[in-house]
């Protein structure tokens, strides 16, 4: 530690905001082990409850401004998964309703300083995705059974080229796990590495250090836009591809 | 040694993302945390906000439906009003046409009385002319034949009065 200050004056460590460490003193993280992550992640649950639960205790016909919030992101969801996927998409409101909660709450919440983003791990972002993939599938397959695969074969398309679509098609259903998560993921942890970086710049510059705290403060308007559109984009295209699986008159 | 376990504590190794020895950690609570808002929203949280959002529409489908009907009645009532207000000018100029009827009626009854009378008082008038009239024709003729009779005497001629009287008769007539 003392050789890195003589070393250089610019020690810049973008990363390690990112690092998942034990809440209660140094010891390894077992599966089990709460860990700042267990934190934020609870503190989103709370946040959750504050925003939806508490703010509606009253259930007034006329919303208090709590209430009215809680009414949007309930509305804002709702039609979205009505709109998206459909009718019968309904069924999944609650379960779309979690992602987009978790989601939007995690990436909000990591914009406070010190905090801890949840959602910029490629492993809770992964695990979101596959969780709505393994849904999908086996809502479609258990719904329309083998004609769940007719989604593959593209029958709009020259007979001929259809064994090609088709492997196309496999292809890209399976990627979609993949850019699902790394999309949320990649977002985030550009973003926060970067305004990391700005800061490092600012301890540095003296007076000049003006400059990367605009920059940061720029970046940090991007990044709250970031943090809500990324929320929503994860949970359109999670009823996009939702609409595969419930929509009956697909193709 | 040092610089080790400070990374160890504090400091990333690489990407934080890509350490797989927490992966197990952050998926465990990711679940957890999953599981702890989906319980909460189904359970209590979207129910809740579905009734409001249920009982603020009916509400207001209600109301809206109360208004239609209220504006129904009030059109209703105008009407009424209007049909009221024409029947009552009617039967209005009904009593002002019978009024000016029975008007007219006494009017021309007392015409026809005034005229009746009228023409009594002239003939009562017309019948002492005429009596007036006669009387002065008779004192005339009395008048002149006694006229008659003096002037003969005062000539100094014997006249027999039934003569001058038949005479004085006949001129007047003449």
């Amino acid at each position: 530690m003392a050789t890195e200050e003589h070393g250089s004056g610019l020690q810049i460590h973008p990363m390690d905001q990112f690092v998942v460490k034990p809440l209660f003193g140094d010891g390894p993280v077992h599966w089990y082990t709460p860990t700042n992550v267990t934190l934020w992640m609870g503190i989103a649950v709370l946040a959750m409850i504050a925003l939806l639960v508490l703010s509606t205790r009253r259930g007034a016909r006329v919303p208090s401004r709590g209430q009215s919030v809680a009414e949007l992101f309930y509305g804002f969801i709702h039609k979205m998964v009505e709109d998206v996927a459909g009718h019968e998409g309904l069924k999944f409101f609650p379960y779309i309703m979690t992602l987009f909660m978790f989601v939007f709450l995690s990436n909000m919440l990591g914009l406070i300083p010190m905090s801890f983003t949840t959602t910029s791990h490629i492993a809770v972002t992964a695990v979101l995705a596959l969780l709505v993939f393994l849904t999908v599938t086996l809502v479609g397959l258990y719904r329309k059974g083998v004609g769940f695969l007719a989604m593959f074969w593209v029958t709009s398309a020259p007979l001929a080229l259809r064994p090609i679509l088709a492997v196309i098609e496999v292809v890209s259903y399976f990627v979609r796990p993949v850019s699902h998560s790394v999309r949320l993921g990649g977002n985030l942890l550009a973003g926060h590495a970067v305004i990391k970086v700005f800061a490092g710049f600012a301890g540095a510059m003296g007076v000049a250090s003006v400059v990367p705290i605009a920059a940061i403060v720029a970046m940090y308007g991007l990044e709250v836009l970031v943090a809500a559109v990324q929320a929503y984009v994860f949970t359109i295209l999670t009823c996009v591809y939702l609409r595969d699986a419930v929509d009956e008159a697909h193709h | 040694m040092a610089t080790e376990a400070h990374g160890e504590a504090g400091q990333a190794v690489g990407m934080p993302q890509l350490d797989f020895s927490t992966w197990p950690n952050q998926i465990f609570w990711l679940l957890v945390t999953l599981v702890v808002i989906y319980l909460v929203l189904s359970k209590v949280a979207l129910p809740r906000i579905a009734a409001v959002l249920a009982d603020r529409k009916s509400t207001i489908t209600n109301d809206l439906a109360a208004a239609e009907e209220l504006k129904q009645k009030a059109v209703e009532a105008e009407k009424a009003y209007n049909e009221a207000l024409a029947n009552a000018r009617s039967e209005a100029a009904k009593i002002v046409a019978q009024a000016r009827a029975e008007i007219q009626k006494d009017v021309d009854a007392a015409t026809a009385k005034a005229d009746a009378e009228i023409a009594a008082k002239a003939a009562e008038s017309e019948r002492t002319i005429a009596a007036i009239r006669d009387g002065a024709a008779a004192a005339v003729a009395e008048v002149a034949r006694e006229v008659a009779v003096e002037l003969v005497a005062a000539l100094g001629a014997k006249a027999d009065a039934d003569t001058v009287t038949a005479a004085v008769a006949a001129r007047l007539k003449g």
